[in-house]
C-alpha cells in the first residue's frame, strides 16, 4: 500500500517493544534500515503484508506497555511494519481506554467506581485518593496519575483498582481489596506486591461442584496437578470417539450459552462443523466485562488448563486448527496464568502439530483486550482480533457462516467452554439430567455488593434468587434487602418480592428478567440507588462504539433524562415518557445487544421498583 | 482453454410481502433495492449505491415478521416469504427518534429535500431533548479519551457543535454537521480511492472522523480527490468553492446547471458532472451510475477545471502579432 | 502487471478498478526503475534499470519456455515465427537477465512462473515502455510475453497500453496518425480510400505524413515551412526544447489554435482562440478501453474563442469549401460523425442516441444492434483457421541501451514522468491551487543526495550534454543511487525538456523522455545569490 506517514519517527525503545512481538524489520518497505541495493531492486509484499493486521492490538499493546502511550513516532512504526493506514491505526488506537494516543504518566491507577464496588467504598476511597494525590488525571512528579473506571472484574474483593504500569520489564497488575494506603503507594512508585486471588469461591472443594471442583484444590501452574484432578480425560475421550461424537453429546446435553444469549452450543458447533468455507476458527471469549461479572476471571487465574482443554476438544469438533482466546485487558493475572497453561500444555503435546499423536493439530493465540466493554460482543470482538475497531457486525450473516477474517467460526465464552469438559467426560445424557429441563446443568453466579460472602457460586439451575443470596450468607450485617441487579448494567433490578424467583433461563425470562452473565449485585437499604443508575447511564454511553445513531446519541440523551431527574424539579412523567421512548428506538433499532439493553437496568427500576414515580 | 465471457447465473425471483402485498425480487437484491424498485422510496442517509452499504444511520429500519429487532433495510436482503412493514408504529417510532436524535446533536439543515421530507413526514421535533449545549472549542472533541466523557451540562443537550476546519484551497470540514455515516472513510479507503487518510477515531459519542492524531490535512495522506466529498449527505465535506460562495450568499441551486461531460486528463474517461452557475463552473461530481468512474474522481477531475474559468482565460479577439508571415 | 506505468497517479480511477481487483483476490506485479505508489500496492516489485525492459522480458520468456509452461496449444494455432523468437531468447539466462537489468534472479523467475500459470493476466503499460528510442520494439517485448503464456484475446486478458490523455486514442481513431484513415483504416488502401474520396468529392494523396518528430526533422532540413498547430504545445513538451523552440521559430507560417497563449502561441503569426472542447463544444472522445464516449458544452466560450470544428471548418469555407456539417455545435457534431460512421466500419453502430443511453459505446460496433466489444482479438482462438485469419507474429528483439550513455561526466540516469496532481505541461492542471504540488525539483535517492551533499530543499543545478537547469532537491527512497527523477510539469520555472535527449523511435516518432544521462551538482551560496539576481 501507498501509505504515507508523518515526519515523527519512533523511539529506540518503542522499536525494540514492537520488534520483540514481530521479529526483526525485513526491509526499509517495513519501518528497517535501508539497504540501497536489495531494498531498490525488487519487494515482495502486498497482501503478505496486508495480513498482518490481525498483529495490530499486541503491537499497540507493547507500545503503549513500553512507554505509557502511543506515540506518533510508535503508531508510524507499528503502521508501517503492519501494512495498515497510520489514520486507520489512530483510530484503532483510541476507540480502546487502555491506550493513550496523548503523553501521559507511565503508571495509571484505575481505581473501579462502578455498581460493584459502589456499596463496597469505591467513593470514599475515590474521595480519600483525591485528598492524598489530588484530582483524577493529575499527577505531582508526572510518574504516575490515577483515573476512575468501569467495572474491573474483581468485584469479590472491592473495592478494585488496575494499575497500567509501563515500562521495560514492568507489568500490569491488579489490586483488590484496594486501600488508599496501598494506592498512594503506588502512586508515589513504590512496588505494592499483587495478592493472590484465592478465595474467590466459598464453596471451594466442596463435593457438589462440577465446574470449580479444582478451584484452590489443584495448582494452576501444574499440568500433572491438572492432570491429577481429572484434567485431560475429557480430550482423550472426544479424540477417542471423533468430532461427529463430540457433536452429538453436545446436542444431547442441551447445554447452552453462558453468555447472556443462551444459544444451544451444539447447534453452533455442528453449524461450524459442517460449513464448507475453510479454514474453520474457534474463539474463546474470555472479554468478560459485564460490570459485577468475574466467575470467568476465576476459572481462568484458577482452573486455565481447563479453558485450554475445552479449546482443544472445541477445535477438534468444529475443524478448526487455530484458536484465539480473547482475555479482557484488565485480567493481567488470568493472562499470564493462561500463557503459562498454553506453553505447558505446547510443550507436552497437548497443543500444537498431532495432539496426542493423532492427525489433528491445534493452536491457540491468547489476543489481549484493551478497555472496550463492547468487545464482549462476539463480532465485535472478531473485529478486535482482525485489528480494528471494535464494532458490531450487522446479522445475518452470523459468525457460524462468515466470522473471524470472514470464515466460519464457533464463538463461545469461557463458562459455556468449560462446561463441554462435564459433557464430554460424563455424557450429554448425564449433563441433561442436572438442571431443569429447559436449563441444564449447573450455572455460575457473582455474587457481589452487599453481600455477606461475595464470590462465584455455583448452583444447579432451578434454585431460587433467595436461595442463592442464602448461600453467600445473606445480605451483609443482616440488613434489609433493598434491590438486586440481575444480570448486570445489561440486566434488571428486581425487589425483595421476588427472591422466589427460580434461576433458570426460563424462569427469568417469565419474570421479565435475564440471568445474563450471572450477576447477582445485592444491594442493602442503605444504598442510593440513584447515583448507581447514574452511573448505568454513563457506563453504556461511555462504552458505546459510537457506530449506530440509536445508541451513540440515544446513550447520551438518557444519561441527560436521568440527571435531570436526579437534579430534582423535572417533570417526572415527562422524563419517563421521553427515556421510554429511548427505550424503544435503543431496543428495536441497535445494531447489538448493547444498545438493545442500555436501557434495561433504569426502566426496571421505573417499572419494578418504582423509582422517579414510576410504579401505578 | 475458453475464451468466452463468463457470465453470472441467471439470478431466480424471490417472493416476499411487503406492506401485505406480493412482490417478486431478484435473489441477491436488499429490501431497500427491491422497495425502491416497487416504488418505495426510503429515507437514508448512510447508504449510497457505489458503497458498501455499512448500515449504521438506522432511518431505513423496517420490521420484518418474526425479527426481534427491526432490520436495516439498506443491507438485509430480501428472503422468500420474508413479511415486512415499512410503516408499522415501530417502524414509524425508530425513524422518528433516528432523525430526532440526529437533529438535536448535529446541524442537518443542508441535508437534501427528500430527507427534509421524510423528517417532515415522520414529525421529527429535535428540540425536545432541551437547549443545546454550547459548542466545543476547536479540537476539543479530537481530544476526548474513550471511556471517559464529561457528566451532562445540567439541562442542555450534548451536541458535536465545533468550529469549521478549514486547512487547505479545496476542501473544508464542517464537523457539526457530520452524523458519521462512515461514507467518507469508505470512500477515501476500499471502497474506493484506497487512501486511508481518514478513519473513525474515539468511541460513543466522542467518535469523530480523523486523520492520525488529528494533523491537518496537508499533512496527512490526502490526495484531494473529493470522493469523500461526493458521498457526504450533510453537507460536512464541501468543496470549498461552494462553502466561499455560500458564505458570501452567492450560491443559488436554482441557476445551476448540470451537463455530463468526460474529464479532459488523461485517457481513463472519466465522466464529469460539471455544476455552472452563471457561466462559471461551481463544482464537479461524478455520476453513481457510470461503471469507469462510480461516482469517483482524481484531484484533476474533481478541481482541474479552472483552467477554463472567466480569470483563466480572459476574453480576447484574435490578437494581431508583430509579425507577419514571410513571402 | 502494470509496466513502466505509474497508474496510481497517473491514471488514478483506472488504478480503483485494480484495487477492486485486488481486494477480490488479484495479484498485482508492477516492472518500474521507481518504487512507484503503484509499486507501493504490489504483491511483487521489479526494479530494473532503465531502458532494460526488452532483456527483462526476454529473460522471463527463456524462463517461460524453460518450465514448459508455453502455452502451446495457443502458440501452435494463433502464433507465428515462436521457434525463432524461442532461439532469440535462448541467451538470456535469468543470470544474464540479472546482470543487465539489476533484478535479482529470484525474482525474475517467480515472475515468470506467474505469468507462465496464472490462467487470467492484463499486461499493462503507459509511457515507461513507449518513450524510448526503441519504444516499438519494447511494446513488442510486452507483445511476446502475452503470446507466450496466451494472455491475449480473452476475457479479463490481454494487452493494454494505458492512454495518457483524453482522446489520444480518439485521435488515432479518427486518422490522425500520418498513415491511417479513420478508423484504421490503410492510407494505401486504394478502396478505403476510395469511399473517402467518393464521400469528400476530392482526391487523397497515398502517401504517409510525418510523425511529430519526422515534423521537426523536417524543419531542420528547410522542408517543412509552414504548421498548423491545435491545442498542442512543442515548445514546451518536445524534447530537447531549444531546438524545437529554434526550429518554430524559423517556420515561415506558424499557426496555433489553442485555449491559452502558450510557448508555442507566443511564437505563431496567427493565434486563433478556441474553446474547451471538452466543456465548451459538443463532440466524443474514446478512452483507453476503446470506449466512446460523448463530450458536451456546459459553458459558454470567452468572447472571441470558438469551437475548434467551427473554425476548420470556416477554414475550409474560407479557402472555398462548403463543408455540409451546420454550425450549432450540437448539430455540428453529430453531422460530422454521422459522415465518420458511414466511411469508419468499426463506428458504425454508435449514433448519439445509444452513446447518450448506454454510457458510451467500445468499438468496434459494427451496427445499431451491436454491443460493442470488451475486448479484441479473440480470432486467435477460432479453431477455424478461415476465422482465425493471420497469426500474431512473435517478434526477435534485440536489447539496445538507452543512447544517452552514462559516463563519468553524467554519471546519473534521470528519467521523467508525472505526478498525481498535475498534467503534462501544467497548462490545465496549473490553474487549481493543489496542496499536492511540489513544483518541479529533482528527486535522488538518500545515497546519491549523501554523496553530492544535498539535502532536501537544497538547490541544484541538473546537467545533460544538452543544457542545464537548476531545481531543488527531494529524496525520495523509491530511488536506488544512480537514479534520479524529475517531472515535465512546470516548464515555465524549470524545462526539464533542455536536458532530455531528441533521440526518437523510427517506427513510432516518440522520443526517449524516459532515460537522460544527467550530472547534478549542489549550488553554492554564491550561485545561489547569483540565481535569484538573475530572477529580480
Amino acid at each position: 500500500m501507498d501509505l504515507h506517514f508523518t515526519s515523527d519517527e519512533p523511539t529506540a525503545d518503542e522499536r525494540e517493544a514492537v520488534d520483540a512481538l514481530l521479529g526483526p524489520p525485513e526491509s526499509s518497505w517495513r519501518g528497517g534500515a535501508r539497504d540501497p541495493h536489495a531494498d531498490t531492486r525488487h519487494v515482495d509484499g502486498g497482501r503478505a503484508v496486508r495480513e498482518l493486521r490481525h498483529l495490530l492490538l499486541p503491537a499497540l499493546h507493547a507500545l503503549q506497555g513500553r512507554r505509557g502511550w502511543i506515540s506518533p513516532g510508535g503508531l508510524n512504526y507499528v503502521s508501517a511494519r503492519l501494512g495498515v493506514p497510520p489514520a486507520d491505526t489512530y483510530g484503532v488506537a483510541s476507540f480502546y481506554g487502555m491506550f493513550s494516543t496523548t503523553e501521559r504518566p507511565p503508571t495509571v491507577v484505575h481505581v473501579c467506581d462502578d455498581v460493584a464496588c459502589a456499596p463496597r467504598g469505591a467513593e470514599a476511597l475515590c474521595a480519600e485518593l483525591e485528598r492524598r494525590c489530588g484530582p483524577a488525571g493529575s499527577s505531582q512528579d508526572g510518574r504516575a496519575t490515577w483515573q476512575r473506571s468501569p467495572c474491573l472484574g474483581l468485584c469479590e474483593r472491592g473495592p478494585a483498582a488496575f494499575v497500567q504500569q509501563a515500562g521495560a520489564g514492568r507489568e500490569d497488575q491488579s489490586l483488590a481489596p484496594a486501600s488508599a494506603d496501598a494506592l498512594e503507594a503506588v502512586l508515589r512508585g513504590r512496588e505494592v506486591p499483587e495478592r493472590p486471588g484465592t478465595g474467590s469461591v466459598p464453596q471451594a472443594g466442596s463435593p457438589e461442584l462440577r465446574l470449580l471442583t479444582r478451584v484452590d484444590v489443584a495448582d494452576p501452574a501444574s499440568l500433572d496437578d491438572y492432570r491429577a484432578h481429572g484434567g485431560y480425560r475429557a480430550l482423550r475421550r472426544a479424540l477417542q470417539v471423533g468430532p461427529a461424537e463430540v457433536l452429538r453429546e453436545l446436542h444431547d446435553s442441551k447445554l447452552a450459552g453462558r453468555g447472556g444469549a443462551a444459544f444451544p452450543a451444539g447447534v453452533k458447533w455442528k453449524a461450524v462443523a459442517e460449513a464448507p468455507a475453510r479454514p474453520h476458527y474457534l474463539i474463546c471469549n474470555a472479554d468478560e466485562s459485564e460490570p459485577g461479572t468475574f466467575k470467568d476471571r476465576v476459572l481462568m487465574e484458577q482452573d486455565p488448563f481447563a479453558v485450554v482443554e475445552a479449546m482443544t476438544i472445541a477445535g477438534y469438533a468444529v475443524g478448526a486448527e487455530r484458536g484465539f482466546l480473547y482475555v479482557r485487558g484488565e485480567y493481567p493475572e488470568a493472562t499470564r496464568r493462561l500463557a503459562h497453561a498454553i506453553g505447558q500444555a505446547r510443550q507436552r503435546g497437548f497443543l500444537g502439530a498431532n495432539v496426542l499423536e493423532r492427525d489433528f493439530s491445534f493452536e491457540i493465540e491468547i489476543r489481549r483486550g484493551a478497555g472496550a466493554y463492547i468487545c464482549g460482543e462476539e463480532t465485535a470482538l472478531m473485529e478486535s482480533i482482525e485489528g480494528k475497531r471494535g464494532e458490531p457486525r450487522n446479522k445475518p450473516p452470523f459468525p457460524v457462516h462468515v466470522g473471524l477474517f470472514g470464515k466460519p467460526t464457533a464463538i463461545n465464552n469461557v463458562e459455556t467452554l468449560v462446561n463441554v469438559l462435564e459433557v464430554i467426560a460424563h455424557g450429554g445424557d448425564a449433563f441433561a439430567g442436572r438442571g431443569t429441563a429447559a436449563s441444564t446443568g449447573t450455572k455460575l453466579f457473582c455474587l457481589s455488593g452487599c453481600i455477606e460472602k461475595p464470590g462465584v457460586y455455583e448452583v444447579h439451575f432451578g434454585a431460587t434468587l433467595g436461595e442463592l443470596i442464602a448461600l453467600g450468607g445473606g445480605v451483609r450485617d443482616g440488613r434489609p434487602l433493598q434491590a438486586v441487579l440481575l444480570g448486570g448494567a445489561a440486566g434488571v433490578f428486581v425487589g425483595p418480592a421476588e427472591l422466589d424467583m427460580p434461576l433458570t433461563l426460563e424462569g427469568a425470562r417469565e419474570r421479565g428478567a435475564t440471568l445474563g452473565s450471572g450477576v447477582v449485585l445485592v444491594f442493602d437499604d442503605h444504598v442510593d440507588l440513584k447515583p448507581i443508575l447514574a452511573r448505568i447511564a454513563a457506563f453504556f454511553r461511555d462504552e458505546s462504539c459510537g457506530q449506530c445513531v440509536p445508541c451513540r446519541v440515544g446513550t447520551v440523551r438518557q444519561e441527560e433524562a436521568l440527571a435531570r431527574l436526579l437534579a430534582g424539579g423535572a417533570d417526572e412523567a415527562r422524563e419517563r415518557a421521553l427515556l421510554a421512548e429511548l427505550e424503544q428506538v435503543m431496543k428495536d433499532a441497535s445494531i447489538c445487544g448493547l444498545g438493545q439493553t442500555a436501557s434495561g437496568a433504569i426502566q426496571s427500576a421505573i417499572r419494578r421498583l418504582g423509582m422517579f414515580g414510576g410504579r401505578a | 482453454m475458453t475464451h468466452a465471457v463468463p457470465i453470472a447465473p441467471p439470478r431466480r425471483l424471490v417472493e416476499l410481502e411487503i406492506d401485505g402485498q406480493k412482490v417478486k425480487t431478484r435473489e441477491g437484491s436488499t429490501l431497500l433495492e427491491t422497495l425502491r424498485a416497487h416504488g418505495q422510496d426510503q429515507p437514508t442517509l448512510c447508504h449510497i449505491e457505489n458503497l458498501t452499504p455499512v448500515n449504521v444511520c438506522r432511518v431505513c429500519v423496517v420490521e420484518v415478521e418474526g425479527a426481534r429487532t427491526l432490520v436495516p433495510s439498506c443491507s438485509r436482503k430480501a428472503e422468500p416469504g420474508m413479511k415486512v412493514k415499512t410503516d408499522s408504529e415501530r417502524v414509524r417510532h425508530s425513524r422518528k427518534l433516528v432523525f430526532e436524535l440526529l437533529a438535536s446533536s448535529v446541524d442537518l439543515s443542508l441535508v437534501d429535500a427528500r430527507t427534509r421530507g421524510f423528517m417532515a413526514k415522520y414529525g421529527v421535533d429535535p428540540e425536545r431533548f432541551g437547549p443545546r449545549a454550547q459548542p466545543a472549542a476547536a479540537n476539543q472533541r479530537d481530544a476526548a479519551k474513550p471511556g471517559h466523557h464529561h457528566h451532562p451540562q445540567p439541562g442542555l443537550a450534548a451536541t458535536v457543535a465545533q468550529p469549521v476546519k478549514v486547512d487547505n484551497d479545496l476542501y473544508v470540514r464542517d464537523y457539526s454537521r457530520c452524523i458519521l455515516c462512515y461514507k467518507c472513510v469508505e470512500a477515501c479507503g476500499e471502497d474506493a480511492q484506497n487512501t486511508f487518510a481518514i478513519a473513525v477515531a474515539g468511541r460513543g459519542f466522542d467518535a469523530r472522523i480523523s486523520t492520525e492524531a488529528n494533523v491537518p490535512l496537508t499533512d496527512s495522506a490526502c490526495v484531494y480527490c473529493g470522493n469523500c466529498i461526493g458521498v457526504c449527505p450533510t453537507g460536512a465535506l464541501m468543496f470549498k468553492s461552494e462553502h466561499d460562495l455560500r458564505a458570501r450568499g452567492e450560491w443559488h441551486e436554482s441557476r445551476q446547471t448540470v451537463t455530463r461531460t468526460v474529464c479532459p486528463y488523461c485517457g481513463v474517461g472519466c465522466n464529469l458532472e460539471l455544476h455552472v452557475q452563471d457561466n462559471r463552473i461551481v463544482k464537479a461530481t461524478s455520476p453513481l451510475d457510470h461503471d469507469v468512474t462510480r461516482g469517483h474522481l482524481c484531484i484533476k477531475g474533481r478541481f482541474g477545471w479552472e483552467h477554463v474559468q472567466p480569470a483563466a482565460r480572459p476574453a480576447r479577439e484574435t490578437d494581431s502579432t508583430e509579425k507577419e508571415p514571410q513571402p | 502487471m502494470l509496466w513502466g506505468s505509474n497508474a496510481r497517479e497517473t491514471h488514478p480511477i483506472f488504478f480503483h478498478h485494480v484495487l477492486q481487483g485486488i481486494h477480490n483476490g488479484a495479484k498485482l506485479v508492477t516492472v518500474d526503475p521507481r518504487r512507484t505508489s503503484s509499486a507501493a500496492w504490489a504483491d511483487a516489485w521489479l526494479g530494473l534499470d532503465v531502458g532494460t525492459d526488452i532483456a527483462l522480458s526476454n529473460t522471463l520468456a527463456r524462463e517461460i519456455i524453460h518450465a514448459g509452461l508455453v502455452d502451446q496449444e495457443f502458440v501452435r494455432r494463433g502464433t507465428s515465427g515462436f521457434e525463432e523468437y524461442a532461439r532469440s531468447v535462448e541467451p538470456w539466462t535469468l543470470e544474464r537477465g540479472e546482470l543487465v537489468t539489476g533484478v535479482p534472479r529470484a525474482a525474475i523467475r517467480d515472475f515468470a512462473h506467474a505469468l507462465g500459470s496464472t490462467d487470467r493476466v492484463q499486461i499493462c503499460w503507459t509511457l515507461g515502455i513507449t518513450e524510448h528510442h526503441n519504444a516499438v520494439d519494447n511494446v513488442l517485448a510486452l507483445i511476446n510475453l502475452g503470446l507466450l503464456t496466451g494472455h491475449v484475446g480473452r476475457y479479463a486478458c490481454g494487452l493494454n497500453p494505458l492512454r495518457g490523455q483524453n482522446n489520444v486514442q480518439g485521435g488515432g481513431d479518427m486518422g490522425a496518425i500520418p498513415n491511417k484513415l479513420a478508423g484504421f483504416q490503410d492510407l494505401g488502401d486504394a478502396v478505403a480510400r476510395g469511399r473517402f474520396e467518393q464521400r469528400w468529392s476530392c482526391t487523397i494523396a497515398p502517401e504517409r505524413g510525418y510523425f511529430l518528430t519526422e515534423m521537426f526533422d523536417a524543419m531542420e532540413h528547410g522542408t517543412f515551412r509552414a504548421a498548423y498547430v491545435i491545442g498542442e504545445n512543442p515548445a514546451s513538451s518536445e524534447a530537447d526544447a531549444q531546438r524545437a523552440e529554434r526550429l518554430l521559430q524559423g517556420l515561415d507560417f506558424l499557426l496555433v489554435q489553442d485555449l491559452f497563449f502558450t510557448r508555442t502561441a507566443q511564437l505563431a503569426h496567427v493565434v486563433l482562440p478556441a474553446a474547451a472542447a471538452w466543456c465548451e463544444s459538443e463532440g466524443t472522445v474514446t478512452n483507453s478501453e476503446r470506449r466512446v464516449q460523448r463530450v458536451r458544452k456546459a459553458l459558454e466560450p470567452p468572447a472571441g474563442a470558438r469551437d475548434d470544428m467551427w473554425i476548420v471548418q470556416e477554414l475550409a469555407r474560407r479557402l472555398g469549401y462548403e463543408w455540409p456539417f451546420g454550425s450549432a455545435p450540437r448539430e455540428m457534431a453529430e453531422n460530422a460523425w454521422d459522415e465518420l460512421r458511414a466511411l469508419s466500419p468499426m463506428h458504425a453502430g454508435m449514433s448519439y442516441a445509444r452513446l447518450d443511453s448506454e454510457g458510451g459505446l467500445r468499438w468496434p460496433c459494427k451496427d445499431e444492434h451491436d454491443p460493442g466489444a470488451t475486448f479484441l482479438h479473440g480470432r486467435l482462438w477460432e479453431r477455424d483457421p478461415a476465422l482465425r485469419g493471420r497469426p500474431a507474429p512473435f517478434s526477435v528483439l534485440q536489447h539496445e541501451p538507452p543512447v544517452d550513455a552514462l559516463d563519468a561526466d553524467f554519471p546519473l540516469r534521470l528519467t521523467t514522468g508525472r505526478r498525481l496532481s498535475d498534467y503534462n505541461t501544467g497548462v490545465q492542471s496549473g490553474g487549481f491551487n493543489s496542496p499536492l504540488r511540489v513544483g518541479e525539483c529533482v528527486e535522488l535517492s538518500p545515497e546519491d543526495a549523501t554523496a553530492l551533499d544535498l539535502r532536501e530543499g537544497d538547490l541544484a543545478r541538473v546537467s545533460s550534454r544538452r543544457g542545464a537547469v537548476t531545481a531543488p532537491v527531494r529524496i525520495d527512497d523509491g530511488l536506488r543511487p544512480g537514479l534520479a527523477f524529475m517531472t515535465f510539469h512546470f516548464p515555465d520555472e524549470v524545462n526539464v525538456n533542455r536536458l532530455t535527449i531528441d533521440a526518437w523511435d523510427p517506427k513510432s516518432g516518440t522520443a526517449e523522455f524516459k532515460a537522460t544521462a544527467v550530472r547534478v551538482e549542489k549550488l553554492v551560496r554564491a550561485d545561489v545569490v547569483g540565481l535569484a539576481e538573475a530572477r529580480a
